[in-house]
C-alpha cells in the first residue's frame, strides 16, 4: 500500500509543473497541455483523498473533471485554430487582445 | 370706320408684336409682307376715317372724340385756385383737322418709307428687328397724334423717343451708333422732364388733361392774357418740344442721330417724330395764345435755330449731316411760324417738309446705297448720269426746300415768312432771319446736289464699278414723294396768288377763337415784294452754289481758305458739343466720379471696416477658444492621462502576464494564511 502522502506529493509536483508550464511557455498548445497537467494533478489528489477518507465522492468528482477536460480540450483546440487563422501565430506573448 | 379709329395705331402695334416675338424665325419675305402690309392697312384706314370725318355734319366738324376706356380715375382733389377738381384720364382718340393732317402724314409717309426699307435693308442683318422697331414707332407716333389728352400724348411721346433710340442704335456694334442713340435719349429726357412738369402743372391748374376741355378753359376768358401760370406751362411744354424737335439748346442729338439707317433718318428724324414738338405746340395753341411771352420765346428760338443750323449745314461734308442740319433749320421755321401765331403756316410747313425732307433723305439713302455705303460728299460727284432717277427726284426735293415756285416748299415757307413779317406777333427782325436762312438753305441744298451729282467724279475706283440705280421698292416711294413735293403746295396756295388756301380753311376750327392781336396791315404790294425777294434769294443761293461748285470748283476752297477761322468754327458746329461736354456732360461725370469715390471710400470703407472688425473679434474669440477653453479641456485630459499611467502599464493584454498575477496573488494569500 502506497501511503497517501506520495500521491499528494505527486499531485503537487504535477500541479507545479503545470503551473510553470502555463506561466512560462509561449506556445498556446503547450499551455493547453499544461492546463491538462494541472487538471490531472487535481484528479490524482481527488482520487487519493477519496481513498484516504473512504468516500467515493472524490472519485465521482474526478470523473466529472475528466469529462470537463475533454470538453475543454475540444473547445480550446477550436479556439487555437480560430486564433491561428486570424493572427497567424500561436505564441501567447504575441497576442494582446485583452489590452484595451 | 371712325368708330374703329383705334385700329389705325393697332395695325402697326400688331406688326411690331409679330416681328419682335416671332420675326427671328421668319423669312425676309414674310417679315416685309407683314410689317409693310399692316402700316399700309393703317394708311387705308386713316384715309377712310378722313373721308368719313369730312362727311360729318358741320357741328361735329371741329372734333370727333372716341374715348376707349378710363385709364386713370384719379378722383377728387384741390386745384391750385382752391376749387375741387376731378381728374380722370381716358385712353381715347381725338380726330380734328390737326390730327387728321398728322395722321395722314404719319401713315402715308410712314408707309412709303416702309416700302423703301424693303429695298434698302434687304442685305442687312436684323431685318425683322428693324421692321419691328419701325412698326412700333408707327404705333407710338399714331398714339401721339391721335391721343385726346396730354398724358396719352406723353405716352406716345416717350414711345417715339424709345423707338428713336432703338433705331439710331440699330447698328449697335458700332460704338458711334450706340453713343448717338444714348445721346438722343438723354437729351430728349431733359425736354421730356419739362413736358411732364408742364402736364402736372396743367393738372393742378385745369383739373383735366383733355385737349378739348383745356382749350375750352383757355378760351373761356378765365385766364388773363399774359397769365403767369399759363406762361410757365407754355414754356415747359416748349422746352419739351425743343428736345423732341431739336431746337436750340437741345438740338445736338439730331445730327448724331444720322448714325441710324437712312430710312429711319427719313421717317423719324425728318418727317414725323421731330415734328411732334411742332404738333404739340400747335395742339396747345389756345394756351400759347394766352402768353405773348411764350410765343415770343418760341418765335425767337425758332428763328435762331433756323439760321444757326443752316449756317452749320453750309460746310458739312457728310451728305446726311447736311440734311440733318437742314431738318433742324426747317423745324426752326415751323416754330417761328407757331411763335408768330401762324399755327396754320407751321403745320402746313410741317406737312410739306415731311414730303420733301423724307424724299431728300430717301434719295440720299439711294445715293449711299449706290456707292456701297459712302456718305462723304467729297468722294462723290458726276452721279447724275449713273443714277438718273435718284438725281431727278432729289433735284425736285432740293428745289422744293429752296422755295422755288410752284413747289410745295415755296408755298409753305413763303407763308411763314409773310406771317413772321405781317402776322399778329410778327417782327421785321424775325422775317429778316427767316429770309437769310432761306438763301442759306438754297445754297447748302444745291451745294449738296452739285457736289453729289455734278462736276467730276471723285468716287474711288473700286466703288465706281458697283454704282447702280436702286431697286424698284426704293424708287417708287421716291417718285411718289416727289409728286407730293410738287403738288403738295397747291392745297394751301395763298389767296394773293389766286389760290384757295383750303389747308388753312380746313385747319381753322382748331385755331379759331384765340384772343389775338390784329395783323399788321402792310398791303398786298409788300407781300408780292417779299415773295419776289425770297424767290430771288433762293435763285441767288442756287446760282452761288453753281458758281462755286460747278463752274469754279477751286473757288470753294479759296473761300474757305480766306475765311479759315470761321470755316473751322462752322465745320466744328460752333463747338457746341465741346461746350456742352465741358459745361454739363463732364460736370455730370465729375459728380459721378465723386459719387463713385464716395462709394469706394466711405460706403465700401464702412462695409469693409465692419467686416474687418468682425474678423478681428472672431480672431480674438478663436484665441480664447484654442488657448483657454481647449486648454482647460486638454489639461483635464492630461491629468487623467498622468494618473492613469500605473493602471495602464499593468494592462499588457498578454494572457500569461495575467496568469502570473493570479499565481503570485494566490501564493501571497497562501503565504499569508500559512504564516499568520
Amino acid at each position: 500500500m502506497i501511503p497517501t502522502d506520495y500521491y499528494i506529493f505527486l499531485g503537487t509536483g504535477l500541479f507545479a509543473i503545470g503551473v510553470i508550464g502555463v506561466l512560462t511557455r509561449r506556445n498556446v498548445l503547450i499551455i493547453l497541455m499544461s492546463i491538462e497537467l494541472i487538471l490531472n494533478a487535481v484528479n490524482i489528489n481527488l482520487v487519493a483523498l477519496s481513498q484516504y477518507f473512504k468516500s467515493v465522492d472524490g472519485q465521482v468528482f474526478a470523473i466529472f473533471v475528466i469529462t470537463d477536460a475533454a470538453a475543454e480540450a475540444a473547445v480550446g483546440l477550436g479556439l487555437i485554430i480560430a486564433l491561428f487563422r486570424n493572427k497567424e501565430t500561436v505564441n501567447a506573448d504575441e497576442i494582446d487582445l485583452l489590452k484595451w | 370706320m371712325l368708330e374703329y379709329i383705334w385700329l389705325i395705331p393697332a395695325f402697326p402695334l400688331l406688326g411690331a408684336a409679330i416681328q419682335l416675338f416671332f420675326g427671328r424665325r421668319s423669312s425676309n419675305r414674310v417679315v416685309s409682307a407683314v410689317s409693310v402690309g399692316l402700316p399700309g392697312f393703317s394708311f387705308l384706314w386713316a384715309l377712310g376715317c378722313f373721308i368719313q370725318f369730312l362727311g360729318l355734319p358741320e357741328t361735329y366738324h371741329h372734333v370727333f372724340l372716341r374715348p376707349l376706356y378710363t385709364w386713370l380715375p384719379a378722383g377728387a382733389f384741390h386745384l391750385s385756385n382752391g376749387s375741387l377738381g376731378n381728374l380722370s384720364v381716358n385712353v381715347g382718340m381725338q380726330l380734328d383737322p390737326l390730327s387728321c393732317v398728322m395722321m395722314l402724314v404719319v401713315t402715308g409717309v410712314g408707309f412709303l418709307i416702309h416700302v423703301y426699307s424693303i429695298g434698302y435693308m434687304a442685305h442687312e442683318g436684323g431685318y425683322y428687328r428693324f421692321f419691328g422697331y419701325l412698326n412700333l414707332f408707327m404705333f407710338s407716333m399714331l398714339v401721339l397724334v391721335l391721343a385726346d389728352n396730354y398724358l396719352m400724348m406723353f405716352v406716345g411721346w416717350e414711345g417715339v423717343g424709345l423707338c428713336s433710340y432703338l433705331l439710331i442704335g440699330f447698328y449697335f456694334l458700332r460704338k458711334s451708333a450706340s453713343d448717338a442713340g444714348k445721346k438722343a435719349f438723354i437729351v430728349n429726357r431733359i425736354g421730356d422732364a419739362a413736358f411732364l412738369l408742364g402736364v402736372m402743372l396743367m393738372v393742378v391748374t385745369f383739373g383735366t388733361l383733355d385737349f378739348h376741355w383745356i382749350t375750352e378753359a383757355a378760351r373761356s376768358g378765365q385766364f388773363a392774357i399774359g397769365s403767369g401760370v399759363i406762361t410757365i406751362i407754355c414754356i415747359l411744354l416748349f422746352i419739351g418740344a425743343t428736345g423732341k424737335s431739336a431746337q436750340i439748346p437741345l438740338y445736338v442729338w439730331l445730327p448724331d442721330a444720322m448714325e441710324g439707317p437712312t430710312p429711319v433718318s427719313a421717317l423719324i428724324h425728318a418727317a414725323t417724330m421731330v415734328t411732334a414738338g411742332v404738333y404739340m405746340v400747335a395742339r396747345s395753341n389756345a394756351l400759347f395764345a394766352l402768353s405773348p411771352t411764350a410765343l415770343a420765346l418760341v418765335a425767337g428760338i425758332g428763328a435762331a435755330t433756323a439760321i444757326w443750323a443752316a449756317s452749320i449745314g453750309l460746310v458739312q461734308n457728310d451728305i446726311k449731316r447736311v440734311l440733318a442740319y437742314s431738318t433742324v433749320s426747317q423745324l426752326g421755321y415751323m416754330f417761328l411760324a407757331c411763335g408768330v401765331g401762324a399755327f396754320t403756316a407751321g403745320v402746313f410747313h410741317l406737312m410739306t417738309h415731311a414730303f420733301f425732307k423724307a424724299l431728300l433723305f430717301l434719295a440720299s439713302g439711294s445715293v449711299i446705297h449706290a456707292l456701297s455705303g459712302e456718305q462723304d460728299m467729297r468722294k462723290m460727284g458726276a452721279l447724275k448720269t449713273r443714277i438718273p432717277t435718284t438725281y431727278w427726284m432729289m433735284g425736285v426735293a432740293a428745289l422744293a426746300i429752296s422755295g422755288i415756285p410752284p413747289l410745295a416748299g415755296f408755298v409753305s415757307k413763303d407763308e411763314i415768312l409773310w406771317q413772321s413779317f405781317a402776322g399778329p406777333y410778327g417782327h421785321r427782325l424775325l422775317w429778316a432771319v427767316g429770309w437769310i436762312t432761306a438763301g442759306l438753305t438754297a445754297f447748302y441744298m444745291f451745294r449738296l446736289i452739285f457736289m453729289t451729282f455734278w462736276g467730276e467724279s471723285r468716287v474711288p475706283h473700286d466703288v465706281e464699278h458697283h454704282i447702280h440705280e436702286s431697286p424698284q421698292p426704293m424708287l417708287i416711294p421716291l417718285v411718289t414723294l416727289a409728286i407730293l413735293s410738287i403738288v403738295g403746295g397747291f392745297i394751301g396756295w395763298p389767296k394773293s396768288l389766286l389760290g384757295g388756301e383750303w389747308f388753312g380753311k380746313f385747319l381753322e376750327p382748331v385755331f379759331e377763337g384765340n384772343p389775338s392781336l390784329p395783323s399788321h396791315d402792310y398791303g398786298q404790294g409788300i407781300e408780292y415784294f417779299l415773295m419776289g425777294l425770297s424767290v430771288v434769294t433762293a435763285i441767288a443761293g442756287i446760282s452761288i452754289a453753281y458758281w462755286m461748285y460747278v463752274q469754279q470748283p477751286a473757288l470753294s476752297d479759296r473761300v474757305s481758305g480766306a475765311l479759315a477761322g470761321f470755316h473751322r468754327v462752322l465745320l466744328h458746329k460752333y463747338y457746341v458739343d465741346e461746350i456742352y461736354d465741358a459745361l454739363f456732360v463732364n460736370r455730370v461725370k465729375d459728380v459721378g466720379s465723386a459719387l463713385a469715390a464716395f462709394d469706394l471710400g466711405v460706403v465700401d470703407g464702412g462695409v469693409n471696416g465692419v467686416g474687418w472688425t468682425t474678423r478681428m473679434s472672431a480672431e480674438l474669440s478663436r484665441l480664447w477658444d484654442t488657448w483657454i477653453i481647449d486648454g482647460l479641456v486638454n489639461v483635464m485630459a492630461f491629468i487623467v492621462k498622468i494618473l492613469s499611467w500605473p493602471a495602464r502599464i499593468v494592462q499588457t493584454g498578454l494572457v500569461q502576464n495575467y496568469a502570473w498575477f493570479i499565481t503570485v496573488g494566490v501564493m501571497v494569500f497562501m503565504l499569508y494564511y500559512v504564516f499568520h
